[in-house]
C-alpha cells in the first residue's frame, strides 16, 4: 500500500509519499510565509492562488524523490478540512481528479487527524489508547484517542487557539508575521516574574481553554509599562509562561481524569521549547510517556496526510465518492474508524 | 481528434467531450455546486462514449476570467487529469467561450462578452469571427468599470453575459447605438471551450499540466500593511 498525500489547508503546500512497508519515501513543502508577511496574516485568496501554482510541481518532485511511478500509487489522501475553503479546494480538486485518472481511491483526511497520528510514523510510536494535546494556530484540543478514528474531545479553546494567541501577541509586540516562534525567541531575553499574566480557566473545573484574554492583557501591559526592548522581552516571557503553564495544568488534569499513561503532543506549538521542558517535567512526575512528531512534522506537512490515508486505506476504507467536498469546520468526533 | 473540456467559471458548470467533430455536453446552472458536479459529469461523458482518459488527445478548460474559486476548481481538476493521464492542456478564455456560443447559437459574428465582476466592474472582451468562423479576441481582455470599457469599432455588436444584467445602463450609455442587442442570460459552455481548444491545439497553444493555470485578470485582491 503506497499513498500520495496532499495538504493545502492554509499557507503551506505540502506533498508526500508514504509506503505501508517502507515508511515515508519522500516529502516536500512550499511555505507561503513570505507571500503573506506584507499583509500581516494569511490572505485566503492569495493562499489559494499560490497553491494552484505550486502543488503540481511539488507532486512531480516528490514522486521523483520517492522513485515512484503512477502505477506504484494505490491511493491519494488529501486534506478536506478544517481550513480555508478556497485553499482546501485546490488540493481536493487535484487529488480527486488525479485519483480518477489513475483509477485509485481518493480519501478525504481531517487535517487534525493528520497531526494527531504524525507521531505514529516514528520508531517509538505510542500504542492506543493515548491522551493527545493538539496545539496549533487553528486548534487547542485535548482528546482521548482509542484508535484511528475513535476520538473523544475532552476540552478545547473557547476562543483563540494557543498558536493564534502567540501570533496576535507577537504582532502587538511589533514582531513580523508569523510571530509565534519570534515571540518565543524574544522571551528568552525576558526577565521572568517582572510581569505575571493570568492562567485563564485554570481556576474552574474542566479541560477547556481560553487564550483571547492574554492578548488584551499584553496590550494593557504594553500601554502601562512602555514598549522599550526590555519591556517587550519581559512581556513575551510572561505571556509564554502563562500559555505554557495553562497547557501543562490542563494536561495534568486530563491525565488524572483519564488515567492514561501516554501523552501525544502535536501541532505547530508543540515545537515550543518551553512547552517541551515543562511537559517533560510533568511526564516524569506523573510517570507518563511523552510522544512528539519529529520537529519538521509538528507544523503542517504532507507526510502526516499520506500516513493517515495509508493507515485508513490499508485498514480497508473504501471512499465511495468522487465529490470534491471540503469543510472549513469539521468536528473530529464525527470521524469513524476505517471501514470497508 | 478526441478532447475533453470543462468550464466552471460562472454560475454554470459544464463538461464536454469532442470526438471527431461531434460534441456531447453536460451543462447545469448550479451555483456553488461545481466541485460536486464536475467529476461525475466527466465520468458520465466518458462512460457514454465508451472512452477512457488515456484515449484522448488533449484536455481543455475555461481558464477564466470569472469566479476565482470556479476557475481554480477547473484548473485543479484539469491539472489532476492531465498529470494523471499525461495529456496536454489547452487553456481557453471563458469570455471567448461565451462569445463562441453566441456566434454558434445566434449567428452573431461580433460579440461584446461581459461577466459581472462585482464591486462595480466587468470582465470584458470583444470578439469577432474570423474567416473559418472562429471567435477571435479584438484588443485585450480586461477588468474595469462598465463606463470605461474600450469602445469597439463602428458597427453593430451583440452583448452577452451577466455583465449585461448588472450594468446594462452604464454599458448602453457608454456604447450607444453600437449595441444591436444583448443576452444577459447566457453562459460559457464547455462545448465551446472544446471547439476553441481544437483550433488552439492545432495552433500550438497546448501546455503541460503544471501550466494549466487560471487567468483572474483582477490581481489586486488584498491590501498590504504598508499601503
Amino acid at each position: 500500500m503506497r499513498v500520495l498525500g496532499i495538504e493545502t489547508s492554509c499557507d503551506e503546500t505540502a506533498v508526500a509519499v508514504y509506503d505501508e512497508a517502507a515508511g515515508l519515501l519522500a516529502h516536500a513543502l512550499h511555505s507561503q510565509v513570505e507571500l503573506h508577511r506584507d499583509y500581516g496574516g494569511v490572505v485566503p485568496e492569495l493562499a489559494s492562488r499560490d497553491h494552484v501554482r505550486k502543488l503540481l510541481p511539488l507532486v512531480t518532485a516528490v514522486m521523483q524523490q520517492a522513485r515512484s511511478v503512477p502505477e506504484d500509487i494505490d491511493g491519494i489522501a488529501y486534506t478536506a478540512g478544517p481550513g480555508l475553503v478556497g485553499a482546501l479546494l485546490v488540493g481536493a480538486s487535484v487529488a480527486q481528479s488525479m485519483a480518477f485518472a489513475w483509477r485509485v481511491p481518493a480519501l478525504a483526511i481531517h487535517h487534525m487527524e493528520g497531526h494527531l497520528l504524525a507521531p505514529l510514523m516514528e520508531a517509538d510510536a505510542p500504542a492506543f489508547p493515548f491522551l493527545a494535546l493538539l496545539v496549533s494556530g487553528g486548534h487547542t484540543q485535548l482528546l482521548r484517542v482509542a484508535g484511528i478514528g475513535a476520538y473523544r474531545l475532552l476540552g478545547e479553546s473557547l476562543d483563540d487557539a494557543a498558536g493564534e494567541a502567540f501570533d496576535k501577541t507577537a504582532k502587538l509586540l511589533g514582531l513580523a508575521y508569523p510571530g509565534g516562534p519570534a515571540l518565543a525567541r524574544l522571551a528568552a531575553n525576558g526577565v521572568p516574574g517582572r510581569f505575571v499574566f493570568p492562567r485563564p480557566m485554570t481556576h474552574r473545573q474542566g479541560l477547556d481553554f481560553s487564550f483571547s484574554g492574554l492578548k488584551t492583557f499584553a496590550a494593557n501591559t504594553v500601554q502601562q509599562h512602555g514598549d522599550d526592548a526590555q519591556a517587550r522581552a519581559d512581556i513575551a516571557c510572561a505571556f509564554q509562561e502563562a500559555v505554557v503553564d495553562t497547557l501543562v495544568i490542563k494536561c495534568r488534569r486530563a491525565i488524572a481524569q483519564t488515567g492514561l499513561k501516554r501523552l501525544v503532543v502535536a501541532g505547530g506549538v508543540s515545537a515550543n521549547t518551553l512547552l517541551r521542558e515543562r511537559l517533560a517535567t510533568l511526564a516524569g512526575r506523573e510517570a507518563v510517556a511523552l510522544y512528539y512528531p519529529r520537529l519538521e512534522f509538528c507544523t503542517d506537512n504532507g507526510a502526516m496526510i499520506a500516513y493517515a490515508g495509508c493507515r485508513r486505506l490499508a485498514a480497508g476504507e473504501a471512499p465511495a465518492t468522487r465529490d470534491i467536498v471540503v469543510r472549513a469546520r469539521w468536528d473530529m468526533q464525527q470521524l469513524r474508524p476505517p471501514a470497508a | 481528434m478526441k478532447l475533453l473540456a470543462i468550464d466552471t467559471s460562472t454560475e454554470a458548470c459544464s463538461a464536454a467531450l469532442y470526438v471527431d467533430n461531434e460534441v456531447a455536453e453536460c451543462f447545469r446552472i448550479a451555483p456553488r455546486e461545481h466541485a460536486v458536479l464536475i467529476l461525475p459529469m466527466i465520468e458520465q461523458l466518458l462512460g457514454d462514449a465508451g472512452l477512457s482518459l488515456n484515449r484522448l488527445d488533449a484536455l481543455a478548460f475555461g481558464r477564466g476570467p470569472g469566479s476565482f474559486t470556479g476557475v481554480r476548481i477547473a484548473a485543479g481538476v484539469i491539472q489532476g487529469l492531465a498529470y494523471g493521464a499525461a495529456l496536454p492542456v489547452v487553456p481557453v478564455s471563458s469570455l471567448a467561450a461565451l462569445a463562441e456560443g453566441v456566434r454558434r447559437e445566434r449567428q452573431q459574428s461580433r460579440v461584446l462578452a461581459a461577466f459581472d465582476a462585482r464591486i462595480g466592474e466587468v470582465y470584458w472582451g470583444a470578439y469577432q469571427a474570423d474567416e473559418p468562423g472562429r471567435m477571435v479576441l479584438i484588443g485585450e481582455e480586461q477588468v474595469c468599470p462598465p463606463k470605461v470599457v474600450p469602445e469597439p469599432a463602428a458597427g453593430a455588436w451583440f452583448g452577452a453575459g451577466s455583465g449585461w444584467r448588472a450594468y446594462i445602463d452604464a454599458l448602453t450609455s457608454r456604447l450607444g447605438n453600437r449595441v444591436a442587442g444583448f443576452d444577459a442570460e447566457c453562459y460559457p459552455h464547455a462545448a465551446d471551450v472544446a471547439r476553441l481548444a481544437v483550433a488552439g491545439l492545432a495552433a500550438g497553444q497546448a501546455v503541460d499540466a503544471e501550466r494549466a493555470l487560471p487567468v483572474y485578470l483582477r490581481d489586486n485582491v488584498a491590501r498590504k500593511m504598508s499601503d
